[in-house]
């Protein structure tokens, strides 16, 4: 028999400290949709997705009311969307996101990613007509995601890409700048993007992929700030980076069993657990007080950096042996918006663009969640992005970018999205142009991977 | 199917029995049971059940034990084995 300490603790972490999966994501591939004709195509892609993932809603929800642990998201990805209307002879792909859309009503889940191109090297025939396609298709529906990479560490920067995505996230939070500018929410710009990866907005499915696959991410940065707290102020930083590895163990524990039950129920191969710490706005959900947990005043200040590192790659440590297969972006995520104490250190003044830029190099993802003031002109959104991709490619990892340009607002305002996404306060952003670099277009070669220094 | 049932709340009579007796009235068989009073009146138990030859679905036993818990005044949760395995043994 268990013991009736194991039992309690398992519970509490899971109605005190929000300890939840959170997410299934169901990888379909499309690659078997070809048609010419682009509403054809459309209605192919509809009937594979609701085909496919038709039980993914109701298994998620038994698997929930069995284990008593809540699966706050499932989710559908599929190929780069791209790729497929690459077959058609449409100039634009509105009407896939639109079939994505409604596919995605049909079977309940909550968001389908891969309205995608993936660009680091160049152009194909599809990549830039969805590209062209993002603002429309974004403003169109209400579930899709959509994401583009654009650069690699093996095939450098694509600059003419990122010239591009500054002037379409611009363009997606204008067509949506009645809700908020959401759009640009559900719109993301990678390098080194990965195949398997269950969180939205960049989730897409990758080509080397079986035909459908379930991934799963976790949860837990309540349930590892509790564990930091019992521990109190008196334990070395060391002994911080053990309990926060236990603490991984067992939250990866449950996205494995739930990703093994799903898969088994649903007949399709298991892919990925994502050793993940994602943040929701709720209190006692936060990344940022965990950081502060530690022994921060307040998020951002200095030192922040050095305990993100730490964390992060504690969480992986831990996680590792907890799932058979581990994949996905794996690490700590810290979105602004959907995070209480990043958005409580931005109030603050104590967290600002550069020290968020700075965090990324340590922990998964990237530049995530944050509102910029509506006035930003396309190419500094496109430097910053350049920026952030460029500490991908060197240091060999993913790091994405999902800026807001909060359309009518300035610093100090704030977009409110609710659920989730929760609130967004507008950060400053600098006001000297980088237009100049921007315009030059090309691509950035890639970096020697020897001589590192 | 085994599940672990618990049961937290202010101590008083006869939580036992009708927890007991819902189970017993679908055919649940009971495993193992701990039960403390901790700190002079929280009460806390865990129970260990077959749910094998359970004459009700899952959720529709789940829904009757946690509401015997609301008129007890107790917290109830019945889960599956799995995720308390999963979670504490290697």
């Amino acid at each position: 028999m268990l013991n009736n300490y194991d039992i309690l603790e398992t519970i509490k972490m899971i109605e005190e400290e929000h300890l939840d999966i959170r997410t299934i994501t169901m990888g379909i591939s499309l690659i078997d949709c070809a048609a010419e004709d682009i509403n054809v195509l459309a209605d192919k892609i509809y009937d594979k997705v609701t085909r496919r993932a038709e039980k993914l809603v109701e298994t998620g929800e038994q698997i929930e009311t069995e284990l008593g642990i809540p699966i706050i998201n499932k989710r559908i990805s599929v190929t780069p969307i791209a790729m497929i209307g690459a077959t058609s002879a449409a100039d634009s792909y509105v009407p896939l996101a639109q079939a994505l859309d409604r596919a995605a009503a049909t079977t309940g889940v909550n968001f389908v990613g891969g309205f995608s191109a993936l660009v680091q090297k160049g152009f194909s025939k599809g990549d830039e007509i969805l590209i062209r396609s993002i603002p429309e298709a974004l403003a169109e529906t209400e579930l899709v995601c959509s994401s583009v990479n654009v650069a690699s560490t093996k095939a450098g920067i694509n600059l003419d890409a990122i010239r591009m995505m500054g002037e379409v996230i611009r363009k997606t939070a204008e067509l949506t700048a009645d809700r908020n500018c959401i759009g640009a929410g559900k719109l993301v710009v990678f390098a080194n993007a990965v195949e398997d990866n269950p969180f939205m907005a960049g989730a897409f499915h990758g080509v080397g992929e079986p035909d459908c696959v379930i991934n799963v991410g976790v949860s837990g940065p309540g349930v590892v700030h509790s564990a930091i707290r019992r521990a109190g102020p008196d334990c070395s930083i060391n002994e911080i980076a053990d309990i926060i590895k236990k603490t991984a163990f067992k939250i990866t524990r449950m996205g494995q069993l739930v990703g093994s039950i799903a898969s088994q129920r649903l007949g399709v191969p298991f892919g990925i657990v994502d050793l993940s710490l994602a943040p929701t706005p709720a209190v006692g959900d936060s990344v940022a007080r965990i950081l502060e947990e530690v022994g921060l005043e307040c998020c951002g200040t200095h030192g922040t950096t050095a305990i993100l590192a730490m964390l992060n790659d504690a969480v992986k440590k831990g996680g590792v042996m907890a799932s058979a297969s581990v994949g996905g972006l794996s690490g700590a995520f810290i979105p602004v918006s959907e995070d209480e104490g990043m958005i409580h250190a931005v109030r603050e003044g104590a967290l600002c663009f550069d020290k968020l830029e700075a965090m990324t190099a340590v922990c998964s993802v990237g530049l995530d969640m944050i509102a910029i003031p509506g006035d930003t002109p396309a190419e500094t959104i496109s430097a910053m992005i350049a920026d952030e991709i460029a500490i991908g490619v060197v240091n060999t990892k993913t790091t994405a970018v999902r800026v807001i340009p909060a359309i009518g607002k300035k610093v100090g305002d704030e977009l409110e999205f609710g659920g989730l996404l929760g609130s967004a306060p507008v950060m400053d952003v600098h006001p000297f142009s980088s237009a100049g670099f921007i315009h030059r277009g090309g691509r950035i070669p890639a970096p020697m991977h020897s001589l590192k220094n | 199917m085994r599940a672990v049932v618990t049961v937290a709340g202010k101590d008083h009579t006869g939580v036992i029995a009708k927890i007991a007796t819902t189970l017993s009235d679908h055919n649940v068989n009971i495993l193992d049971v701990h039960q403390n009073v901790l700190g002079g009146d929280m009460f806390a138990m865990t129970m260990l059940v077959e749910l094998e030859g359970c004459n009700v679905s899952f959720p529709a036993l789940t829904a009757e034990l946690e509401a015997d818990g609301l008129e007890l005044g107790m917290k109830v949760h019945v889960m599956h084995e799995d995720i308390f395995n999963a979670m504490h043994r290697i």
